[in-house]
């Protein structure tokens, strides 16, 4: 099942990067933490553009690095595509040139795929320009199709939306999500929104200071209470639930999932759509009473796993609903009058809640 | 315009050699611009020093030490006498040796500016994209320092036609072998030939503006 | 009109005064015989109180700087060519032309015993390079040219000739080893009358026009007392002992 196995002590004058990693072979993997934890350098020593002290990379059977038997692959020896934050692309060539140098030197050198992808970013009506001539958006996109062109085995992206506005972020998100079920190809992704990982991410890591601070399922890095990220003001969970209603009248979506069944206003989808949902700690209110019934839909049966106090009068509970984990963020006040105690049963009323694809 | 059979020989002789010892020198100028644009190791200045040197010194003083190190009694002299060669003074290959040497300083610093400003990033993003580095020299680095190399290229080939002091000093003066443009002109105006000087100088004066006409227009193009 | 006339007299006399009372020379010489001046120059200011000011370059430079207003007085050239043309350009006074040395020229080599008193190494022919000066700008080189057309050596050792463009430069070719012999000036290789170095063939005077070097006076210094005191002074015994001294020749009319 592992994937990317990963090991790296890389000292710099002022940085020290020590990392080991072991993540799966499918799905988006998002790297996440603050500026300057060293998420960019990670990922360019699994790309072989540093040389770390230490290193051991192996993808899948197929070893890239090891340092301890002198053993190096040079960057363009690894099967790998690589999307740079400003998308490097190369000034002198056109959009389909551009394109067409990473086709030229992939595996199979005809790229079946590469039509998709071509289709899939909408950069049809951009091949014949210069990268001056494009817009940021338009730009990226061309650099993540040029990093396929080369049949990666792994693609690495590198903030790849951050120059981007919000309007252009929306613009391409969709794509990329479509992109990797398309292709199946595993992705390590890295970003600091929290937008963009809770949309994209299968796998979170989350680094800190040159080290990994925790790594596993999107989830259960969201929800861990040791976590920073469930101690932020902002911290949320994500949910997978399956349409199986339509409520035309008043446009709800009604969706079900191990927990319990959830009605979210949304034009209609098709029964049977598999939905990923994000809901915000704070939109998530506990009672100890099963409510009245008419509500009682987005109102759902839920044990505390656990209490953490991040900031001044706020607590932050994790819950387990269904075997889905769900965060909900409270006053301590409405903690005391509760009396909340860990393995006790609540009810959790989500106030909000946001599809993200 | 009275050219003589010996001024066209020498023309050619010129061009030979000015054609020969800018092709070596982008052979040795590229990789070792490439490495004074991104080394920051403390060699990095003397290096550079080292290669500007020309610039300043006396041609007759580089042509001076050239014939001392490179004759019979010179280190380089014996070693090559020991590998069985002939000592480079009074040939070809000594001229194009100090021509070498001589245009260095010109060939290297527009090439290695041009490398300084290279957007490093670029020549990963072809890493990533397969390309070896031999491969991203030649399809990313070369196009995009198009202009610096045609700059070294003209001022290296100028230059050394232009070359005169250093000639006088190891060329011995050798019809069709080391007597080039400028040491015939000098020769017609020692020897008070004036109207022939007049016609090579002129023509050597044409070609030099051209030539740095040339490079104004490619420049400004940009 | 008149009172203007006498001004400008003042001036211009003011202006070009060093050439009526100064005692200072400004000469142009020859670089081949620039040292044995520097001794010659001790010599005549000890003796006249007149002090020179030496320029030094290769005599067809000097020519050209002399055609071109050089403030230059007198001028010790390498040739006897040169100073006539000057005088023919009526830059140089004519009857003050005369030969204050003849260049003794000597195939030299840097190495001891490679060159046998009687020359025979050139017959040999077991050398790579033979330097000579510049035939068409250096005396000494033309002097070469001819010494190796006496010997029937020009055809045979042309392939093998290189050329210094002054006498100088010839001599760094053989000093430096790169010529395994060459055609250079006794001045050039003697000290007090004895090589100083290497292996010398004295090539006999009749192989070769004599080098007449001359001097002459040149217009601008045509009233300069003291340049014309230099001029007397070279022939004087004292001054042409100092010539001999540096490896010079004497013309045989004084």
């Amino acid at each position: 099942m592992t994937m990317l196995k990963a090991q790296f002590h890389l000292k710099l004058a002022t940085f020290e990067l020590a990392a080991q990693l072991e993540l799966p072979s499918t799905g988006i993997t998002v790297i996440t933490g603050s500026s300057g934890s060293g998420k960019t350098l990670l990922m360019r020593c699994i790309a072989g553009l540093e040389h770390p002290q230490v290193a051991y990379c192996q993808l899948n059977e197929q070893l890239w690095e090891d340092s301890a038997a002198g053993y190096c692959l040079a960057t363009y020896q690894r099967p790998l595509g690589y999307v740079f934050q400003d998308s490097c692309l190369f000034p002198h060539l056109t959009v389909q040139q551009n394109i067409d140098y990473g086709r030229k030197r992939s595996y199979s050198k005809s790229n079946h795929n590469l039509e998709v992808v071509i289709e899939l970013l909408n950069i049809t009506s951009l091949l014949k320009r210069k990268p001056a001539k494009l817009s940021g958006g338009e730009k990226q996109r061309v650099a993540i199709a040029r990093a396929l062109a080369v049949e990666p085995q792994l693609l690495l992206m590198d903030e790849p939306l951050a120059a981007l506005d919000q309007a252009h972020k929306y613009e391409i998100l969709p794509y990329l999500r479509h992109l990797q079920r398309e292709l199946q190809l595993p992705v390590l992704y890295i970003t600091h929104s929290p937008q963009e990982m809770t949309q994209l991410a299968d796998h979170l890591v989350l680094m800190d200071k040159g080290k990994i601070l925790a790594s596993g399922e999107l989830q259960s890095v969201l929800t861990c209470l040791d976590l920073p990220l469930a101690q932020s003001q902002r911290a949320s969970s994500v949910l997978t639930a399956e349409v199986f209603a339509y409520e035309a009248e008043f446009q709800l979506l009604q969706l079900c999932f191990s927990g319990g069944n959830l009605s979210v206003p949304h034009q209609e989808l098709p029964k049977g759509s598999q939905l990923r949902l994000r809901i915000y700690a704070r939109d998530v209110s506990l009672s100890l009473q099963s409510p009245p019934s008419i509500d009682s839909c987005n109102n759902l049966p839920a044990r505390v796993l656990g209490m953490v106090n991040p900031a001044v009068g706020y607590i932050t509970v994790s819950l387990q609903v269904g075997t889905e984990l769900l965060l909900a963020q409270i006053t301590r006040k409405t903690a005391s009058l509760l009396q909340l105690e860990i393995g006790q049963r609540v009810y959790a009323e989500i106030k909000n809640t946001a599809i993200l694809s | 315009m009275i050219l003589s059979s010996e001024d066209w020989i020498a023309i050619a002789l010129t061009l030979k050699l000015a054609s020969l010892t800018t092709l070596v020198l982008l052979l040795i100028a590229t990789p070792l611009a490439w490495h004074l644009a991104h080394t920051e190791r403390w060699w990095k200045a003397p290096l550079n020093a080292l290669v500007a040197l020309p610039l300043v010194l006396p041609p007759t003083v580089l042509g001076f030490y050239l014939l001392v190190v490179l004759g019979p009694k010179g280190w380089v002299g014996q070693l090559m006498q020991q590998f069985g060669l002939n000592t480079l003074p009074f040939s070809f290959s000594g001229l194009l040796v100090a021509s070498v040497l001589y245009s260095l300083p010109f060939v290297v610093q527009p090439i290695q500016a041009v490398f300084s400003n290279f957007d490093k990033r670029l020549l990963e993003a072809a890493m990533t994209l397969r390309a070896s580095p031999l491969d991203a020299f030649f399809t990313i680095i070369l196009p995009l320092s198009k202009h610096g190399f045609l700059t070294a290229i003209v001022l290296g080939f100028a230059h050394t036609v232009g070359e005169f002091g250093v000639v006088l000093m190891i060329g011995g003066n050798i019809t069709g072998e080391t007597r080039v443009i400028s040491v015939q002109l000098y020769n017609h105006v020692e020897a008070m030939n004036y109207q022939a000087a007049h016609s090579l100088a002129a023509l050597l004066v044409l070609f030099s503006f051209s030539v740095l006409l040339g490079l104004y227009y490619l420049n400004r193009g940009k | 009109m008149k009172l203007f006339k006498h001004t400008w007299l003042a001036l211009t006399l003011c202006i070009g005064s060093s050439s009526l009372w100064a005692d200072e020379v400004q000469v142009a010489v020859a670089s081949n015989f620039s040292k044995p001046l520097e001794t010659l120059a001790t010599a005549f200011k000890a003796k006249s109180g007149h002090e020179l000011k030496i320029s030094a370059g290769a005599t067809g430079k000097l020519y050209a700087q002399i055609e071109n207003g050089a403030p230059f007085e007198v001028f010790l050239s390498a040739d006897s060519k040169t100073p006539k043309k000057l005088v023919d350009a009526q830059l140089a006074v004519a009857d003050s032309q005369f030969t204050y040395a003849l260049g003794k020229l000597v195939l030299w080599s840097s190495t001891k015993d490679s060159i046998d008193a009687q020359g025979e190494v050139l017959k040999k022919n077991e050398f790579k390079h033979l330097a000579i000066a510049n035939p068409k700008t250096a005396p000494y080189g033309a002097a070469a040219l001819e010494v190796l057309e006496h010997l029937g050596l020009t055809k045979t050792l042309e392939a093998k000739l290189v050329q210094g463009e002054n006498i100088s430069q010839t001599y760094d070719f053989v000093s430096t080893g790169n010529a395994d012999l060459g055609f250079v000036a006794w001045s050039q290789v003697e000290k007090d009358g004895v090589l100083k170095d290497g292996s010398v063939w004295q090539v006999p005077e009749d192989l070769y026009t004599p080098i007449q070097q001359d001097a002459v006076l040149l217009t601008k210094g045509k009233d300069n007392t003291a340049a014309k005191a230099l001029l007397d002074f070279l022939k004087t015994p004292e001054a042409q002992k100092l010539i001999t001294d540096a490896g010079y020749g004497l013309p045989k009319a004084n």
